[in-house]
């Protein structure tokens, strides 16, 4: 029988991937039926997560947020999710199409962990914490800055599953931006997420497919907590804004592809940043 | 068959053989056999349930010309791995009517002139009737990014906007609410 297995419960499909590490695991399934539809991939057994409600929607854990890898991009988009994180429903609206945001999961976006993964930055952004588990180790804790190693490339070890992303709920403002050729249905050129927390006067600031991994900028991080005034919610020098971008596109890393060059994307990171805190932060004066 | 995979042993529920299974497309129970594990929800409904309003392009989910409906939500069947869709309420273009008739919405299109070579549109009279269902009452805007998986070449997209507003306007009118 070539077959596809469907557990009912996390800890059945955690003993079916621990038993079979080479399980082809679906969740939303749009980037692995890519690979599927174009021969790159030929799966002889599928491990389906959709019937694990366990791994569906979110929860409130004191100050965190706790997102079930099947979160899709959709619900990421609206609700009393997005206002917490609007930088995370941001991100998500500029995710493919409304069909690939209803079926893709934010589970899926972290194992893929492409360099132009939309949510990555975010959190990054975020200093989220993604949460995995196999029937050999149980239950562990990873940073996001320690996640994604390299292109498509992650820390999840054979047999583990991704069961969810936690998230401190910061209290500031969130931006995220991305640069594509249009609109719609676009993959991005660059992205940039910023995250501002007044509780703990920290911004942080994260860039996508502008590296080979999310990339934080924690030059421009450390220049601009210095520049802010937190009570405002303002910048007094308006030279901050140029300053904070040409940080940030120090801190890209990228690269020439078919989907742009890397003198571009320097540039663009520049001004995506530029302008996410323009619009976090208003400018003293005006 | 082996006879100490993990497949063998979880229960039945807990496993889809794919070389037979059953689907719930537009209402009924159709049996799907002979198709291979990594088969699309699209070669499916095509090419064993003779279902050919969904149409078959880019495979890769760019273009929504092979949308569906799954449980309510629109997808591209192209990226649904059909043996994962078993338990599922699948409802194509064919099934929106369950007389076959046109829908509204398809009437507006037709009335509108939105149909030029009509390969993109199954899968946006599709995503029209899902964006209607959720929000009778959409602005041009919401229009316009609801249908932004649909990719048309013909139209310019101008006439299709055109209509799915009549076609709200129409249900409105009909709900006895504004126009």
């Amino acid at each position: 029988m070539s077959g596809l297995l469907r557990p009912a419960t996390l800890d059945a499909a955690l003993s079916a991937l621990g038993d079979d590490p080479e399980l082809t695991v679906l969740a939303g399934g749009t980037d692995l039926m890519v690979a599927v539809n174009y021969g790159q991939r030929r799966p002889t057994a599928v491990l389906s997560l959709r019937r694990l409600d366990e791994l569906t929607g979110w929860r409130g854990d004191g100050d965190d947020v706790v997102l079930g890898s099947r979160l899709t991009y959709a619900e990421m988009q609206h609700g009393e999710l997005a206002e917490l994180l609007p930088g995370l429903a941001q991100a998500a609206r500029t995710v493919g199409s409304p069909q690939i945001r209803a079926t893709g999961t934010i589970g899926g976006n972290l194992g893929t962990a492409s360099p132009a993964g939309d949510t990555l930055p975010v959190l990054a952004a975020y200093d989220a914490t993604v949460e995995v588990a196999s029937a050999a180790d149980g239950h562990r804790r990873v940073p996001m800055a320690e996640f994604v190693v390299g292109p498509k490339r992650t820390t999840l070890r054979p047999g583990e599953l991704i069961t969810g992303v936690r998230i401190r709920v910061p209290h500031g403002p969130q931006e995220f931006l991305k640069i594509g050729p249009r609109n719609a249905m676009v993959i991005a050129v660059a992205n940039c997420a910023l995250v501002a927390d007044r509780d703990t006067a920290t911004v942080r600031c994260a860039l996508g497919s502008v590296g080979p991994v999310p990339l934080r900028c924690v030059d421009a991080e450390a220049f601009v907590v210095d520049h802010l005034d937190w009570d405002a919610g303002r910048v007094d020098d308006p030279r901050t804004y140029e300053t904070f971008g040409a940080l940030c596109a120090e801190a890209s890393r990228p690269i020439d592809d078919h989907r742009s060059t890397a003198e571009y994307r320097r540039h663009a990171t520049g001004v995506l940043a530029r302008r996410a805190l323009m619009r976090a932060f208003r400018g003293g004066g005006a | 068959m082996t006879t100490d995979g993990p497949m063998d042993r979880a229960t039945d529920d807990d496993t889809v053989d794919s070389g037979i299974y059953e689907l719930r497309v537009n209402g009924g129970t159709r049996v799907v056999e002979g198709a291979w594990l990594g088969e699309s929800l699209l070669n499916v409904l095509r090419d064993r349930l003779g279902l050919y309003g969904a149409k078959n392009a880019c495979e890769q989910g760019e273009c929504g010309s092979c949308s569906v409906l799954v449980d309510g939500r629109v997808v591209c069947s192209c990226l649904e791995l059909a043996a994962a869709c078993v338990g599922t309420d699948i409802t194509t273009v064919e099934g929106l009517d369950p007389t076959g008739a046109l829908t509204d919405v398809q009437r507006a299109f037709v009335e509108a002139g939105a149909v030029q070579c009509g390969f993109c549109t199954p899968g946006l009279v599709v995503a029209a009737h899902e964006l209607l269902d959720r929000r009778p009452d959409p602005s041009e805007l919401e229009i316009r990014e609801s249908l932004a998986g649909n990719l048309c070449r013909c139209t310019g997209y101008g006439r299709i906007v055109a209509a799915v507003s009549a076609a709200a306007a129409e249900r409105r009118a009909a709900a006895g609410g504004r126009p």
